[in-house]
């Protein structure tokens, strides 16, 4: 863990400043917001580089920014026109978080979580993607993790990837309309019945 | 036209080999967990292979992102079902972690010990289910008596043996009942005597090895690409466990071993679990030893008390309770009496609840309790995000939670750790006859609940 700092550094370093959209470090667990394009190149390269050696790729998700900060209940209060009492104050944060990209542009971030068995680090690879185009290159050539974890991405979020072999639902059925994990499919939306009709 | 003595040597008259396809599941006898796999077969070989999930989908994530904080922490119980405690301290520790609060000493050893005891039954359960599927239905019987044992000492700490929201963020619901330790020793000489027995039935059982080595083979590279972790990678020879790797909670204080196995075959990963049982068992017995008295300064029987604690009790005119005589909430029910819950959870006003004793007693604890329920308000972690693993007893189990700084989790992603195994198994099985499918599925230690969530 204590070698998280070089990691960023090497990567500042020795690649592709093209590629990185912003790096930053919250509670001590590093963050790279990677251009599409560059996505492959970077996961190759946190692979096989001597240094980093980041052998799995332990998750892939993605998060939807549709309604980041603008629900009701994420307003400092709910219509009260007094301060926070002091025990529901914020404290005082050394390290601040933002999402690099404008919510508005990107409305999706594709999480990767790699780990690396060697040296014991971990790094998370963020891509943003817009919603007119919501395409990532598949990493399922450099991990075999990626050929589930992408499908369920797209079954849940509609991101495809492009060069994914199989990409079909995993835990919805083909009927299904719809990715649920978007912030606007409704909670109580029913769905077709399907299944041989008696 | 008169026929011949013998078939005329007709090459059209070729007896033609076709590959069979075959479902197997969802519904299965010999398969625990609903999964339906589509089998390419030359003869009774597998030469495809593809794995179709699912059937348990209860859209957990989207669930979580619809409710407090705290409302997730019912339905981590049933990821994985086996070892429910794990999924509760798993998703309590990304939120602490996000809101940058730490759980007191004496909760945290709480948590090692429940969690090696969920451990223990997980794999209780996995042994026996398979060692039942080969036809060992004594082992399994066995194996379960065990189990039943050490859900008893879950159900005297959490009051439940399945749904037992036992964690909560910055602490747990309540603590360990008296006389835990005494009776956890007692219970574990018990375990440790059934697996002895089992051992003896299975470890040389010329069916049993026959069955389990060299059936479900992957190599320890395959098993990194594929992200597989937990005692199914140990079992192809990579000592990765978080416990060790990134320590959380007090396993840094434990001393313990991380068993691997070097073929990565079923018997291997057979062995690990037997191991990793007796691993459980000993992080357990140090912990109870270790295990801190904590700011816990009250005594039930009523002859000491704090000042300060004398006056609340006044308040609450509980004045019989300075001359000896004493009355304590069931701590598996009610949640926990005041010194009780000091004593594990952390005094952190933001995120954790009063102590129902001062919810129902006094104005502040009343306001402390509506700022953290009520619409609105609860916790509130700053925006940000975290990604927390622990080790489950399947493998790596990690919370990747977003907050936008409301009451409500952004997002909730539960990295499952059979997940990525699963994933792995349609390629595992390829090579291997139909009958080995039963031990290789039985290794995976398939739980539809935290597979398909």
């Amino acid at each position: 863990m204590a070698e998280t700092p070089d990691v960023l550094q090497t990567l500042q370093a020795a690649l592709f400043p093209q590629h990185l959209l912003a790096v930053h470090q919250y509670r001590a667990q590093p963050t790279v917001l990677l251009k599409r394009e560059g996505l492959l190149e970077v996961a190759r390269f946190l692979r096989d580089e001597e240094t980093l050696q980041f052998n799995f790729l332990m998750d892939v998700t993605a998060v939807d920014y549709l309604k980041f900060g603008k629900s009701l209940a994420s307003a400092p209060t709910l219509a009260t026109p007094a301060p926070l009492p002091y025990y529901m104050m914020p404290k005082p944060q050394a390290e601040a978080w933002e999402r690099g990209v404008s919510n508005d542009d990107y409305r999706f971030d594709v999480v990767y979580h790699v780990y690396s068995s060697v040296h014991g680090h971990r790094l998370r690879l963020k891509v943003p993607v817009a919603t007119a185009d919501p395409v990532v290159p598949s990493l399922t050539g450099l991990w075999h993790s990626a050929n589930w974890f992408e499908r369920e991405v797209w079954d849940m979020f509609g991101i495809r990837f492009e060069g994914h072999p199989n990409l079909r639902r995993i835990l919805l059925y083909e009927e299904f309309k719809g990715h649920p994990l978007r912030k606007d499919y409704p909670i109580r939306k029913r769905q077709p019945l399907i299944g041989p009709v008696y | 036209m008169t026929p011949s003595a013998t078939l005329p040597a007709d090459p059209t008259r070729v007896t033609e080999t076709r590959h069979m396809f075959l479902n197997m599941g969802p519904q299965h006898p010999a398969m625990h967990g609903i999964i339906q796999f589509i089998l390419e077969l030359d003869g009774e070989r597998v030469v495809g292979a593809d794995a179709e999930i699912g059937y348990l989908h209860r859209a957990f994530e989207k669930h979580g992102e619809y409710g407090p904080y705290n409302n997730v922490i019912p339905y981590t119980d049933r990821l994985n079902y086996v070892s429910p405690l794990i999924n509760n301290f798993g998703y309590c520790l990304a939120v602490e972690r996000l809101l940058g609060i730490e759980a007191t000493e004496r909760c945290q050893y709480i948590r090692v010990i429940m969690s090696e005891l969920s451990r223990i039954t997980d794999h209780l359960t996995c042994v026996g289910a398979s060692g039942m599927e080969l036809g060992a239905f004594t082992v399994f019987l066995y194996l379960i008596k065990a189990r039943e044992w050490l859900w008893e000492l879950v159900e005297a700490v959490t009051g439940a043996r399945l749904t037992i929201s036992y964690g909560r963020v910055g602490g747990v619901k309540a603590d360990l009942p008296p006389g835990f330790a005494e009776r956890t020793r007692k219970v574990l000489e018990q375990v440790r005597g059934v697996l002895l027995e089992c051992d003896t039935l299975l470890t040389r059982n010329r069916i049993f090895v026959d069955r389990m080595q060299g059936t479900g083979v992957i190599s320890k590279e395959r098993a990194i690409s594929y992200g597989i972790t937990g005692p199914f990678l140990r079992g192809s020879g990579l000592a990765l466990d978080t416990r060790k790797a990134q320590p959380y909670f007090v396993y840094d204080r434990m001393d313990f071993d991380v068993p691997t196995g070097e073929h990565g075959d079923n018997y291997d990963r057979y062995l690990v679990r037997m191991e990793e049982m007796e691993q459980s068992m000993r992080i357990v017995e140090q912990a109870l030893a270790q295990l801190p008295g904590g700011p816990l300064n009250v005594d039930y029987e009523g002859r000491v008390l704090p000042a300060d604690v004398m006056v609340d009790q006044a308040k609450m005119g509980q004045v019989a309770g300075f001359r000896g005589v004493h009355v304590a909430l069931d701590p598996t029910l009610e949640g926990s009496t005041r010194g009780f819950h000091e004593a594990v959870n952390a005094g952190e006003k933001r995120a954790v609840l009063p102590a129902k004793e001062d919810t129902y007693g006094n104005i502040e604890g009343l306001m402390h309790h509506f700022k953290l329920i009520m619409l609105g308000h609860g916790i509130r972690p700053p925006q940000g995000e975290y990604y927390s693993a622990v080790e489950g007893a399947n493998g790596e189990l990690g919370f990747y939670i977003v907050s936008d700084g409301s009451d409500r989790p952004y997002r909730v992603r539960v990295h499952p750790p059979c997940f990525p195994i699963m994933g792995a198994v349609s390629e595992i099985l390829v090579g291997d006859m139909v009958a080995d499918i039963v031990p290789t599925f039985g290794s995976v230690n398939m739980i539809g609940g935290e597979l398909d969530r």
